[in-house]
């Protein structure tokens, strides 16, 4: 039986699409078989995310009413054995699927499938509701802003609410250079206000900008620095224990000469 | 040219800790806005241990959460009719 994981965050625009993407891509990379849902009914990307925007015949909806089977609608990767996608619709709205049919929907794929990752849309109204039906474990994406860190917050909640406890927070788009200079929120601020286990930090990079563009997934480029966060990340889930990567590592030369000057 | 340098150097004049200290006063609101049916269950036990000491009207009781600047508290407002002579025996 697999595992249905939620990837959420109350605010829009923080990244929780580009960070199913590389958690899918990234269990698939591992040798997972992954299927990622699209619950933003009537606005989805997660197909372009990943470059699959051309290959889609049904989506969701077609499936919960009975239009194709479940086996039709999902797309597979051709570049990551493993890896499908089920889309949502995007001339329908929210309403057009029920927790109930979620929930029915995602106990089908845990049979065929080792990680389910539902892509949840913003909001806290009926697509919440809907994606975290049928999900068992939740991520919670923020980024270092006050917005973002207070819908975390309140995204938290209902969450717990909803029976989905301990769920788990990726920092996204973090700026080494900005929190060294205290005009950032750092990683301990946020978990600090947050109370929440950390799954993961992704630093600020352009890469992952160029990789959307092109509909690929930074996790599989070894050499970047968000790759590799994405892929340390794949790796907790999976149960590793991997040490979070100092990200002020390169604070050295200020710190001692904040030292020598006196100032804290 | 000193005010510049430790602004450079110093963590503390940051606009992140303008950032934590705006997001831990919303967030104290936030998180005070329970739910209806909570509320109301805070109630009926809070009914049910002061029926013990005293009879009180249960029609006339309101219970609220008051929040101002950065404190949150509790108000209940319990009418009391009488006290029991069975908590006097008690203690």
């Amino acid at each position: 039986m697999g595992e249905v994981i939620v990837v959420t965050s109350g605010k829009g625009g923080v990244g929780k699409t580009t960070t199913t993407a590389n958690i899918g891509a990234g269990l698939a990379s591992m040798g997972c078989k992954v299927a990622l849902v699209d619950a933003d009914i009537g606005l989805r990307n997660l197909d372009v995310v990943l470059g699959l925007e051309n290959r889609i015949v049904y989506d969701i909806v077609d499936v919960t009413s009975g239009n194709c089977r479940l086996r039709q609608a999902l797309i597979k990767d051709k570049r990551l054995e493993g890896l499908h996608l089920l889309p949502a619709a995007q001339t329908k709205d929210k309403t057009a699927v029920s927790p109930e049919q979620m929930r029915e929907l995602c106990g089908e794929l845990k049979k065929e499938f080792d990680y389910i990752i539902i892509d949840c849309p913003a909001g806290i109204e009926q697509g919440f509701r809907n994606a975290v039906a049928g999900a068992e474990k939740a991520v919670v994406v923020t980024t270092p802003e006050v917005s973002a860190v207070r819908d975390a917050d309140r995204i938290i909640g209902l969450l717990e609410a909803a029976g989905l406890y301990e769920p788990k927070l990726v920092i996204n788009r973090i700026r080494l250079k900005m929190v060294r200079q205290g005009d950032m929120m750092s990683i301990e601020d946020i978990i600090d206000i947050l109370a929440i286990d950390l799954l993961g930090v992704i630093p600020e990079d352009e890469l992952i900008v160029i990789t959307t563009n092109r509909g690929e997934a930074v996790v599989l480029d070894q050499n970047s620095r968000s790759g590799q966060a994405y892929r340390n990340i794949t790796r907790r889930i999976l149960g590793e224990e991997v040490p979070m990567v100092n990200l002020e590592e390169e604070d050295g030369f200020l710190k001692k000469l904040r030292k020598i000057i006196g100032l804290k | 040219m000193l005010e510049f340098l430790s602004r450079l150097f110093s963590r503390d004049n940051g606009s992140k800790n303008v950032a934590k200290e705006r997001l831990r006063l919303v967030l104290v609101h936030d998180r005070t806005s329970i739910s209806p049916q909570l509320l109301e269950t805070l109630k009926a036990d809070l009914i049910q241990v002061v029926s013990n000491y005293m009879e009180i009207d249960e029609s006339a009781l309101e219970v609220n959460l008051d929040s101002s600047g950065n404190t949150v508290a509790l108000v209940a407002n319990i009418p009391v009719k009488g006290m029991k002579r069975t908590a006097n025996r008690r203690i």
